[in-house]
């Protein structure tokens, strides 16, 4: 039970977009410096490092290797690979750490120079290694092909439609506009979507996130530490993990996935429900995703995931924001990175302050990571206060 | 005809490692086989030791009826390579056998890509590059 036991002390994200300047790890060492200036802590105060993976940088020991990097020494070190849902197995796994002693201060970071650090060929073809080597790759899949099979079959159960899709596009996009260290800086519109250039049915090129250099950082620490910090932190009150498959072809099932046992438990961690939840940031590599994750997650009946988005309740200051940073779709997608920026926003979003894109009510956030093909989920809620 | 595509030259042949040399051997002779848990019966694809339901290590190789339905499907636009590019659109579905097990493969065939949820399919072996055959399917009567 680790409610009221952890806290993130600070945050930081690298610079977005494309930064041809700067390697994989550097973009790691940005957004670590940045958290933990966040933090008021130094460098010398972590004791634990989780990091994630990198496609262009592919390390051996990739944890040790920035840990290396870093100057770092310390006696709790991994690298974690649940695809989109690192970041929030890694609050996990760090708040274990910290709430057993194993460390004191756990530094997370996550992200690549994806954009920048490969041609579109490596791009591409680090990007099938998701697909199963000997029993789907023969048939020539990219992981837009994966979630465009999920959304067919979601479409023809629960009659979601294109334009609900498109809606979920178009909000991002209005959200990261509103964001200063967004790459994003004009609108989109449902007809932009719908005619943008179609990649695998029924997802077009504007349903799919884009790929960035971005990287992403965040601070486990116990709660004796919160009256030394720079800035408010955010309180862990509940957390829930669940892994139901890898490859889309072993899925259990094509309409209901592993976020319901991740969220339940996170939601009787918290000792909270849906309906308590102020703003949620929710994993959206493709626009399917946050309308199935709002589903199960409870904010949204199920097969009404797409009119909660169509709808304009999910905008900042609408009855439930979500992604209010712009999400995967607009703001970054770095590999690992793509769930930490909604990490990294919610307790941005708790302490409050973040003018043009400030939720009015900022008490209690859940996040949502997923990694695969809706394979891995992790579900986070944050606090404000203390629970 | 039933798999237009091979005027454009075979595609690559499949990986194959020691978990799925029986199945892609069989797939050479153009037969589908899954294993059947000798313990609880369930077919299970794709290969490997364990029974995914009970953990028996007991399994029989057995040759399916290559029919199926579709369950989901997605007509791709954008390949991860240029043997596959060149081919585009192309249909890439989940068929359910009716044996139960559950496998990705295209949808071959002229009117591949009027390919519907829950169209029922059969299986054709096409030639790849190496002189492997993969298990497709074709909407059934064609």
């Amino acid at each position: 039970m680790l409610r009221n036991k952890v806290i993130i002390a600070g945050v930081g994200d690298s610079d977005i977009g494309k930064v041809p300047d700067m390697s994989g790890l550097a973009l790691n060492a940005q957004a670590a410096k940045r958290a933990l200036d966040d933090a008021g802590m130094r460098m010398k105060d972590v004791d634990g490092l989780l990091t994630a993976y990198s496609l262009t940088e592919p390390y051996f020991m990739l944890g040790t290797v920035l840990a290396e990097y870093l100057g770092l020494q310390p006696t709790y070190c991994a690298s974690l690979v649940v695809g989109g849902g690192t970041p929030g197995a890694a609050l996990h796994h760090a708040a274990m750490a910290v709430t057993t002693g194993q460390a004191k201060v756990v530094l997370v970071t996550c992200g690549e120079n994806r954009a920048t650090g490969q041609s579109r060929d490596e791009a591409v073809n680090a990007l099938t290694q998701v697909g199963h080597p000997y029993f789907e790759n023969p048939y020539g899949p990219l992981v837009p092909a994966f979630y465009a099979m999920v959304t067919q079959r979601y479409m023809h159960e629960f009659g979601t439609q294109r334009e609900d899709l498109a809606h979920v596009a178009v909000r991002a996009r209005h959200h990261a506009v509103r964001h200063p260290n967004s790459p994003m800086k004009s609108e989109i519109t449902v007809d932009d979507v719908l005619a943008s250039k179609p990649i695998a049915e029924p997802l077009n090129m504007l349903d799919c996130c884009f790929i960035s250099d971005a990287a992403g950082a965040f601070i486990v620490t116990t709660p004796d530490r919160a009256a030394d910090l720079a800035n408010r932190p955010a309180w862990l009150w509940g957390i829930g993990e669940c892994h139901t498959h890898e490859h889309i072809t072993l899925a259990p099932s094509l309409t209901e996935f592993g976020a319901v046992q991740s969220g339940s438990q996170a939601y009787e961690m918290a000792g909270v429900g849906p309906k308590d939840i102020d703003f949620a940031e929710l994993y959206d590599c493709f626009t399917i995703v946050p309308i199935i994750e709002a589903e199960e997650l409870g904010l949204a009946e199920r097969g009404s995931g797409g009119e909660l988005f169509a709808s304009g309740e999910t905008a900042i200051e609408g009855r439930l924001p979500i992604n209010t940073h712009g999400g995967l779709l607009s703001y970054a997608q770095a590999g690992a990175s793509g769930g930490i920026h909604g990490i990294v926003e919610a307790v941005r979003q708790l302490r409050g302050g973040e003018s043009a894109r400030q939720v009015p009510k900022h008490d209690i956030a859940l996040i949502h990571n997923e990694g695969g093909v809706l394979s891995s989920h992790c579900t986070m809620i944050l606090g404000r206060d203390k629970r | 005809m039933e798999n237009s595509r091979r005027d454009l030259g075979p595609l690559p042949g499949p990986d194959i490692n020691a978990d799925a040399r029986t199945y892609w051997a069989a797939a050479a002779e153009e037969r589908l086989v899954v294993q059947c848990c000798d313990e609880c019966g369930i077919y299970r694809f794709y290969p490997r030791p364990l029974c995914p339901d009970c953990a028996s290590d007991q399994a029989t190789w057995t040759e399916v009826s290559g029919q199926g339905s579709v369950h989901t499907f997605t007509i791709v636009h954008r390949a991860p390579n240029k043997e596959f590019q060149a081919i585009t659109p192309y249909v890439i579905a989940l068929i359910d056998l009716d044996e139960g097990p559950r496998m990705m493969a295209n949808i071959l065939g002229n009117d591949a890509i009027e390919v519907a949820i829950g169209d029922r399919v059969r299986v054709i072996f096409e030639e790849r590059d190496g002189g492997a055959r993969v298990p497709q399917f074709v909407r059934a009567g064609d």
